[in-house]
């Protein structure tokens, strides 16, 4: 599979399909002003200014200004940085010790299979937010033990998953045939197996980066993990959820909404992503 | 006969295999505690100004000087006589706490099941039924945006507009307005209680407070619903067997509702069970949005006030709670599938 | 009297991703009352498509864009929802292939046939149940009464089939129609299935449409015929006619590609001259057999799916095993290969036992180059992701180490040729490439490491029979000229004959008969081989009487419009 005609198909799928690229744009801005944060932003997101408190959004300060004079929008972008930050790692980490565990059970089955599984139906036995927040609180309340408490609730879903589609292709003719061909277990698992059920993972590694930072603004919600005064979507909904009932909507709108969008551009791309890897789409 | 014999061997198997399980879910909790940083014994003691004389006797008592196993052991035993320590915000046992606290967040979780399933399952099946419809297209894109929005957002969304804005929700705190009375203590379920006791004035007043949070709860779990609803129906219309029963000249009712939709309903059951757990961690959330007096904000508060006993005795009860709804699921989906009975 | 069914220029299409598909292109058909008809073609030449218009069972994305279906004069094709459905089951049914994802998986059969049987009369709940349990007995179902209670799952696909039936006939339509209502049964399941719809047919009246792509069921049950290719009927008669005398070159081709007792493989490509038999070298004395086999057994968990089976092969012989399902053949081919390991008994290749090395060790044994294995179904044969080269050169990068370039790249197109694939389809994937196509990829990839034995399981049973016949030539060819031994799997007792010079019949995992194709073919010593032979539909143009009804009128072929050719006798109709 040479890079050029996967980008050639690529092309053709983006073509086809506008709310992908829309969803692909969303995303890389997302990325990007996470990234250049710190020189786009329009004030410092932790330098107060109590005169300035309470404003609604204005010229001045277009997502308004917190109790404590802060500018919202610059606030937000500080934390898409972490928010991003949290929820890639933790997904990847899951990811890759996932797919690689649930494969091997799947292919193997037996004893090893069995084994595994009844672990991971012990791990789904936790309501998995109570888990994350009894893992930080153990580990203590750092972001690190976010990542790990993330990744760690994600993995029963990639063993499954990548399990389930093992289960599936082990019994197929190419399977065999590969094996007429001289390829041992290993190589079968990790050279045939893992790529052909990439893109039905593809899709779950998307729904679950939305999911991720969903995660990590809820535990940051409660008071876990990110502390104030470190600018975190989580934290902000928190500080502004004093002030909805009063009608000081946009300390929970900016970040908030931003919440909203970035999960929502992260799906999207997910379902874009898998019709590119699935070479049953190039024609 | 034959199939109930099978549906009551493949429930007695499923039973005998939670008991792992909840075996698991026990010994994971006693680690967790003991990985937490800092002496258990001081914070099991009376309070933070503890003698070290007390904190010894506790020690000894709680048998921190022995072996991990005999500690396992110990733990296992307390955990059976129903002794989960002792909260020290509250000052009281916490199974005492827990029992308490419980009927409210039960309250708040099964409403907001009751809604989510009345609203996605219709939702679900008239997309199905017209594809690539309006309707089709709207619930579709309520499925997508819906699975984007944090459960905390849209409960201060809704409290935004249907209390502030609109004036037409009560003030969010708590289950129950505070000059209000009580209604007598019988299960626990306000809305039950004030039923049984025949005052439909409290009762209006307990449902209005637990409009806003239900409603919020039920918004985080429609999407996966009314989506897996919507995809199942889709792929059960599209079958072979479907097809049989259009060409037998069945009546589209009849295909309908006795072919495709008890067929469609299946793997839904399954997923009630998994977005059940996915509810009872969102209690804590909403819990916290609404000042609602439950289990969930009950284990927050202890938690950060570093008082742990609580927190471990949460953990386990929403763990057995979640293996007691997989085992209900379980055995429901063995009834409706005989496939599944059969070995 | 007037027709049961008139088809008169139906044009159906597809909206589909890629545009508008034309699945049937101007199809005329006619059949009396309690007729039958059989539409013969291969996939894709709109035959199921035809079956569905006339029930409207065309999905959202199908529909009639002109023509006329006329089912006792009154045209279906505009009627709407209610009308159609007092029409469905009371009047034309339709029975599916696949029997078994056919029924409701979580409804008891009983209660679906009730479910048919209300759909029309006005019968009460235990009414109808004692109707269905009478129409069981009807289709001869072995003890109906337990069966009424049963799921799908929990019956074989033969009695599946025979409930179908069941609620097919439950409300005496005229017209029933069977789209290939014996894919996937074994061969003798299948005889009594057919039978038991003949019977049905000629008892009730009923008239029959069977759409088959298999030529020797088409001839065996139904008098006239109409052969389609590519959305259009092509030739149509009585079946005697069309088949003895061909007269559209698709149908030339096609009854020459369908196997009869008698056919060679040169036959099934349109003659030439036979192949003379080579005379395989003697080896010299003392050389040990290609392969032993010495009291094969194989267990999987309680069941015992190969039970002692022994038999020896030749370098360059080709022998055959042929079984129906649960008879081990699969298993066997699989053991043979060193996939999966045996529970008793040892395989000696060249003399050296293999069967001592596991199955995962297998990979790195110098005979793993010997010994290579060619595929059932094409389609999940080949890994998606690779492209025909890269499946065919897999084995070269793996079993001898050949690193990219130029020594690779010939290899590589040596064996594409040898397979007959074109060179510039060797960059595509394999869902690119037609079934054919993929055939010969699996071929390539299996005589790439120049192997001296070929296990063959089911190669062409997943292909259209004219692409069959092809590869079964090719096959042939290649065994000819390169002395490879071939160890053929396959239920088809037609093409073992043509292909394997030795062949061995297996029942639930035990040898019932083997010895020289011939001898099998033409004098079976046991009942079971007899009761195999006998439950083919033979495939015999040579042999059919002409149905004319009055002797001595010639029937003569006519050009339609479009070329299709239509036999007509030229007496009064029946």
């Amino acid at each position: 599979m040479s890079a050029i005609t996967t980008l050639g198909h690529a092309g053709w799928v983006l073509r086809g399909n506008p709310v992908t690229v829309v969803a692909a744009v969303g995303a890389a801005l997302l990325i990007a002003a996470a990234l250049f944060a710190p020189w786009i932003a329009p004030y410092d997101p932790i330098a107060s200014n109590v005169r300035e408190a309470l404003q609604p959004p204005s010229a001045a300060h277009w997502a308004g200004t917190d109790q404590l004079g802060r500018d919202i929008a610059s606030r937000v972008l500080f934390a898409a940085r972490i928010d991003l930050a949290v929820a890639a790692s933790a997904v990847s980490l899951s990811f890759v010790v996932g797919a690689v565990i649930g494969s091997f059970c799947g292919y193997v089955g037996g004893a090893l299979d069995r084994a595994v599984g009844r672990i991971v139906d012990v791990l789904m036995a936790f309501p998995l937010f109570v888990l994350a927040m009894a893992m930080v609180a153990a580990l203590g309340n750092r972001v690190e033990n976010i990542v790990i408490a993330t990744a760690f609730i994600n993995l029963p879903f990639y063993i499954r998953f990548a399990r389930a589609e093992v289960n599936i292709r082990r019994n197929l003719g190419w399977v065999e045939a590969a094996r007429a061909c001289g390829d041992s277990h290993i190589s079968v698992v990790l050279r045939f197996l893992l790529p052909n059920i990439l893109p039905a993972m593809a899709v779950q590694i998307s729904l679950n980066l939305g999911w991720a930072i969903l995660n990590a603004a809820g535990l940051s919600f409660i008071g876990l993990g990110v502390t104030a005064p470190t600018p975190e979507w989580g934290i902000m909904v928190a500080e502004g959820a004093r002030f909805i009932t009063s009608g000081q909507w946009w300390l929970v709108a900016a970040p908030g909404l931003t919440l909203m969008l970035s999960v929502l551009c992260f799906n999207l791309l997910g379902d874009g992503l898998r019709d590119i890897l699935d070479p049953r789409m190039r024609t | 006969m034959r199939l109930l014999g099978n549906i009551g061997r493949r429930t007695g198997q499923r039973l005998l295999s939670s008991v792992p399980a909840l075996l698991g879910v026990v010994v994971l909790t006693f680690m967790l505690m003991r990985v937490l940083p800092g002496d258990p014994a001081v914070f099991f003691a009376s309070g933070p100004s503890a003698g070290q004389e007390e904190i010894d006797n506790l020690r000894r008592e709680m048998g921190l000087d022995r072996p991990i196993p005999e500690q396992l052991a110990r733990y296992l035993l307390d955990i059976a006589r129903g002794n989960l320590g002792r909260s020290l915000t509250t000052g009281q046992s916490v199974l005492t706490d827990l029992r308490q606290r419980l009927p409210a967040s039960l309250e708040l979780t099964l409403s907001a099941l009751v809604i989510a399933l009345g609203l996605a399952l219709p939702l679900g099946i008239a997309a199905a039924l017209r594809p690539n419809s309006i309707v089709d297209h709207a619930v579709r894109f309520v499925c997508t945006v819906g699975v984007c929005v944090p459960t905390f957002v849209s409960g201060l969304l809704l409290i935004y507009v249907f209390y502030y804005l609109l004036g037409m929700a009560p003030d969010p705190t708590g289950r129950i307005d505070i000059f209000a009375a009580n209604p007598p203590d019988i299960t626990g379920f306000l809305l039950v209680d004030f039923l049984i006791a025949g005052d439909m004035e409290g009762f209006q007043a307990a449902a209005s407070q637990l409009v806003l949070p239900a409603f919020t709860m039920a918004l985080f779990v429609l999407a996966p619903l009314a989506r897996m609803t919507r995809a199942s129906m889709l792929a059960v219309l599209g079958s072979d067997f479907i097809r049989t029963a259009r060409s037998l000249g069945l009546s589209r009712r009849r295909v309908i509702l006795t072919y495709a939709l008890r067929n469609a309903l299946l793997p839904v059951i399954t997923i009630t069970g998994i977005v059940f757990s996915t509810m009872l961690g969102a209690n804590v959330l909403v819990e916290k949005v609404f000042s609602w007096p439950g289990v969930a904000s009950y284990a927050l508060d202890a938690l950060l006030a570093s008082d742990y006993a609580p927190v471990q005795g949460f953990v386990l009860l929403m763990a057995s709670i979640f293996v007691m709804v997989n085992l209900a699921v379980d055995i429901l989906y063995g009834i409706a599938d005989p496939r599944a009975s059969m070995s | 009297m007037g027709k049961l069914l008139e088809i008169e220029d139906l044009h159906v299409s597809f909206s589909t991703r890629g545009g508008i598909v034309e699945a049937v292109r101007g199809v005329s058909l006619a059949l009396d009352a309690g007729a039958t008809l059989g539409v013969v073609g291969e996939s894709g030449s709109g035959k199921s498509v035809t079956s569905y218009a006339v029930m409207r069972l065309l999905d959202r994305a199908g529909r009639i864009t002109a023509g006329s279906i006329r089912f006792c004069g009154q045209d279906v094709t505009r009627l709407d929802h209610r009308d159609l459905r007092a029409l469905g089951g009371g009047a034309m049914s339709m029975i599916f292939q696949n029997p078994r994802a056919a029924l409701n998986p979580i409804r008891m059969v009983g209660l679906q046939i009730a479910d048919a049987i209300r759909a029309h009369t006005d019968l009460g709940a235990s009414a109808a149940r004692s109707r269905a349990l009478e129409l069981l007995h009807a289709v001869q179902i072995r003890d109906p009464e337990r069966r009424l209670d049963a799921f799908p799952h929990e019956l074989s696909g033969g009695m599946c089939q025979r409930v179908m039936i069941a609620m097919a006939i439950a409300c005496e339509p005229a017209l029933l129609i069977a789209d290939e209502p014996t894919t996937g049964l074994d061969v003798t399941t299948q005889k009594t299935v057919m039978d038991l719809l003949a019977r049905l047919t000629t008892e009730r009246g009923m008239g029959m449409i069977l759409v088959t792509h298999d030529l020797g069921l088409a001839t065996q049950y139904c008098r006239q015929v109409a052969v389609m290719e590519q959305g259009r009927v092509v030739e149509q008669g009585p079946a005697a006619m069309v088949f003895r005398g061909p007269c559209h070159p698709y149908t030339r081709r096609l009854v020459a590609a369908s196997p009869t007792r008698t056919s060679t493989v040169a036959d099934l490509v349109g003659g030439g001259a036979p192949v003379p038999a080579t005379r395989r070298p003697r080896p010299p004395a003392g050389t040990p057999m290609l392969l032993e086999v010495q009291g094969l057994t194989k267990r999987f968990g309680e069941t015992t799916a190969v039970d002692e089976v022994s038999f020896t092969l030749e370098a360059g012989e080709s022998l055959g095993l042929v079984g129906e399902s649960g008879s081990g053949k699969s298993t066997i081919s699989r053991l043979i290969c060193r996939l999966i390991d045996q529970s008793g008994g040892d395989i000696l290749f060249e003399g050296e036992s293999i069967g001592g090395l596991p199955a995962r060790e297998f990979h790195r044994a110098p005979q793993r180059r010997a010994i290579q294995i060619v595929f059932q179904d094409p389609h999940d044969s080949l890994n998606p992701r690779f492209s025909a080269f890269d499946a065919i050169a897999h084995p070269l990068r793996r079993l001898e180490g050949m690193r990219d370039g130029p020594a690779l790249r010939d290899r590589v197109a040596a064996c594409a040729e040898r397979s007959g694939l074109p060179l510039e389809l060797l960059g595509r994937f394999p869902h690119q490439l037609s079934g054919g196509q993929k055939a010969r990829v699996g071929i390539a990839r299996a005589i790439a490491t120049r192997p001296r034995l070929l296990v063959l399981d089911e190669p062409t049973a997943a292909l259209d029979v004219s692409v069959q016949a092809v590869i079964l030539k090719l096959l042939d060819d290649l065994r000819r000229e390169d002395g490879l031994a071939y160890l053929f799997v396959s239920h088809d007792l037609n093409v073992v004959r043509m292909m394997c010079e030795r062949t061995i019949v297996l029942q639930q995992g035990r040898i019932v008969e083997a010895g020289p194709s011939r001898e099998i073919f033409t004098a079976p010593k046991r009942s079971y081989t007899r009761e195999l032979l006998a439950a083919i539909p033979h495939f015999t143009p040579d042999l059919m009487m002409p149905t004319a009804p009055f002797p001595g009128i010639a029937a003569e072929p006519m050009m339609h419009p479009q070329g299709a050719v239509l036999h007509r006798s030229l007496g009064p109709p029946p």
